[in-house]
């Protein structure tokens, strides 16, 4: 849907470049809400992610990010609204059909497959864009070779672009932290997503880590064109490389646009200083 | 280049000395398998038979609990019902009993598959009691006197011995043996490619973590219950082959014991390492009558003991044992 026009002469600076071309936005999230034991963890949350934006999803601690995450990639399901990727309903699909249909995520606290090497992880993360069935794979029917070259050929490239040759035979659990959210990126980027959600993507991350994070999804933007929303608790790395952010406190929207409009938002400022900046 | 994982489950360490030495000891132990029954008496080549056959219904658990992460005690109910599809299309039926191998296992699966499906709902101590119910009701079902015309009730079925085709010079009972032997072999390379396949990615990643494997795009529900299913199958083929060996099918033969001892099987064969199935199966072989040796009295305490022992000198089992053992066979090597 296209924006009223009146909206372009508004004093917020809300538009990507993609929209101001009038395309349709990639991910719509429409009066999204839901209810956790009557108490209400999101409440009529709209926006949209153009394609080709990072946008930076931010708020305070309960504010319901964590849990949008998790409708857009069916953990939960919402009790109100829409959410169309490509105006498609992800919520008429059934769960293991969201990544397939391009939606690609990591976990808040790392959620990788800890007994099985990096290969592997990716290997898995590449589940979607392969087929196979139970019987090639056990009596070896080219089928299966078809599919492993692939996800072989597909884990050699990420692990090249993600510097993770060294550790592909290792297991995941034997790696350091930030090399495991590495590895988790990577497994996401298997799927050959065309949005991309991080949640928290820096956390636990040190100083250095995370400005080679930033320039890395920056790159994932660029070079493999895919669509970035993250979830980030880390101010800098969030307003050095959004084109939008979209502030929530409270299971609402506080604010959108860009990062400099948001940071100087009133309202945003208020949520997490607790009064009035002057 | 297109070598078979020997050991799909661990993926560290897999270097290309590791790689020799456990392509040397697997080639010996395939060599010791094949001559056995020319040293061997009838009745040893018989238990050997036997071990191969528990073995093979290890294996099938460990595709299911090493592999997908489920529990199961009932692996029983579905090694009876193999070994009765078996003998109840022998005498019956008038069937070939090489042609009930694969009955048995299809009639498996879909039991295993159905059986899956409410199993679904359930996760870990739950589904054991789940499958543990199913695993006690079997041996009632199959003295059910409305199926008793086949089942022939608490008496079982006898069948005959097969003799070895094509006029083999070979006994009946060496003959069995290398037809026990070929299909385990043959389900045991089948398993292994699975699980170094997509498919048994899909399976153990959602032991490793459900929400990150349906995040993937794994069909979660599908993929557990396809595990059921073939582990099912081949307990079934596991099942209709000891039928074959001990021509003698009875309820009491496939009570939950049954399950308890593969289970334990599994745990001292190493959970999710599927050579460990042999290991596994022979301590629930042989060990009993070990115990039984030490003391005739108190044989189920002595057991007891020597389990207790594996728990806390070997908690993973067989496995550990083999790692250890290549560990220092390559030290020697590195250091000579």
């Amino acid at each position: 849907m296209l924006r009223p026009p009146g909206n372009w002469t508004s004093d917020k600076p809300a538009f990507s470049a993609s929209e101001a071309r009038g395309e349709k936005p990639l991910l719509v999230v429409r009066n999204v809400g839901i209810e956790f034991g009557g108490i209400a963890a999101l409440k009529n949350v709209s926006f949209n992610v153009p394609h080709g934006d990072i946008v930076g999803l931010i708020g305070p601690n309960g504010a319901g990010k964590t849990t949008l995450f998790n409708c857009l990639s069916r953990i939960y399901r919402p009790s109100r609204g829409d959410i169309l990727l490509e105006d498609r309903s992800i919520l008429q699909q059934p769960k293991h059909r969201i990544a397939a249909m391009g939606i690609g995520r990591t976990f808040q606290n790392v959620a990788l497959f800890s007994t099985l090497s990096v290969r592997d992880n990716i290997r898995i993360g590449g589940h979607s864009i392969t087929s196979g069935d139970a019987i090639s794979d056990m009596i070896r029917l080219s089928r299966r070779r078809r599919t492993e070259e692939r996800l072989d050929e597909v884990a050699r490239e990420i692990c090249e672009f993600l510097d993770l040759r060294p550790v592909e035979d290792l297991p995941v659990s034997s790696l350091p932290f930030g090399t495991q959210k590495r590895v988790e990126l990577g497994r996401a980027l298997a799927m050959r997503p065309k949005i991309l959600l991080l949640d928290e993507p820096a956390g636990g991350l040190n100083h250095e880590e995370v400005f080679a994070l930033g320039s890395l999804i920056v790159r994932i933007r660029d070079q493999l064109g895919i669509t970035i929303l993250l979830v980030e608790h880390h101010m800098g790395l969030v307003m050095s490389i959004a084109d939008r952010v979209v502030a929530l406190n409270f299971g609402e929207k506080l604010s959108e646009g860009t990062p400099a409009y948001v940071q100087s938002d009133e309202n945003v400022v208020k949520a997490y200083l607790g009064s009035k900046a002057t | 280049m297109t070598a078979i994982p020997q050991t799909t489950l661990t993926s560290a360490k897999t270097g290309k000395r590791s790689g020799i030495v456990r392509q040397t000891s697997s080639v010996l132990f395939l060599l010791i398998l094949v001559l056995v029954p020319l040293a061997a008496t009838n009745f040893v080549t018989f238990q050997i038979t036997m071990l191969l056959v528990y073995a093979t219904a290890i294996l099938a658990l460990n595709i299911l609990t090493g592999g997908s992460g489920q529990f199961s005690l009932g692996q029983s109910a579905f090694f009876a019902i193999g070994a009765y599809t078996c003998a109840v299309l022998v005498e019956h039926g008038g069937v070939n009993y090489l042609l009930t191998l694969p009955i048995a296992a299809a009639v498996c699966f879909v039991t295993g598959f159905l059986f899956g499906l409410p199993a679904l709902r359930l996760s870990g101590v739950y589904l054991a009691l789940a499958t543990f119910a199913l695993a006690t009701a079997m041996p009632q079902l199959l003295k059910l006197g409305y199926f008793e015309r086949w089942t022939g009730g608490v008496q079982g079925l006898v069948t005959s011995k097969p003799d070895a085709p094509l006029g083999l010079p070979i006994s009946p009972d060496t003959w069995l043996y290398y037809l026990t032997l070929a299909f385990s072999l043959a389900i045991y390379a089948a398993a292994t490619n699975l699980l170094s396949s997509r498919t048994g990615r899909a399976m153990m990643a959602i032991r490793d973590n459900e929400i990150a494997a349906s995040a993937m795009g794994i069909d979660v529900a599908l993929y557990k219950t396809l595990a059921f299913g073939i582990s099912a199958a081949i307990t079934g083929v596991a099942g209709a082959l000891g039928a074959i060996a001990v021509q003698f099918v009875a309820p009491d033969g496939y009570t939950f014991q049954l399950s308890i001892a593969l289970f334990l099987g599994m745990v001292v064969g190493g959970v999710g390492w599927l050579p460990g199935s042999i290991a596994g199966s022979a301590f629930i072989v042989f060990v009993p009558n070990v115990a039984e040796s030490i003391s005739k009295g108190l044989s189920g305490a002595v057991f007891g003991v020597l389990i207790l022992l594996v728990i806390f000198v070997i908690p993973r089992g067989a496995r550990q044992i083999a790692e250890y053992l290549q560990a220092t066979i390559e030290g020697k090597r590195g250091s000579a």
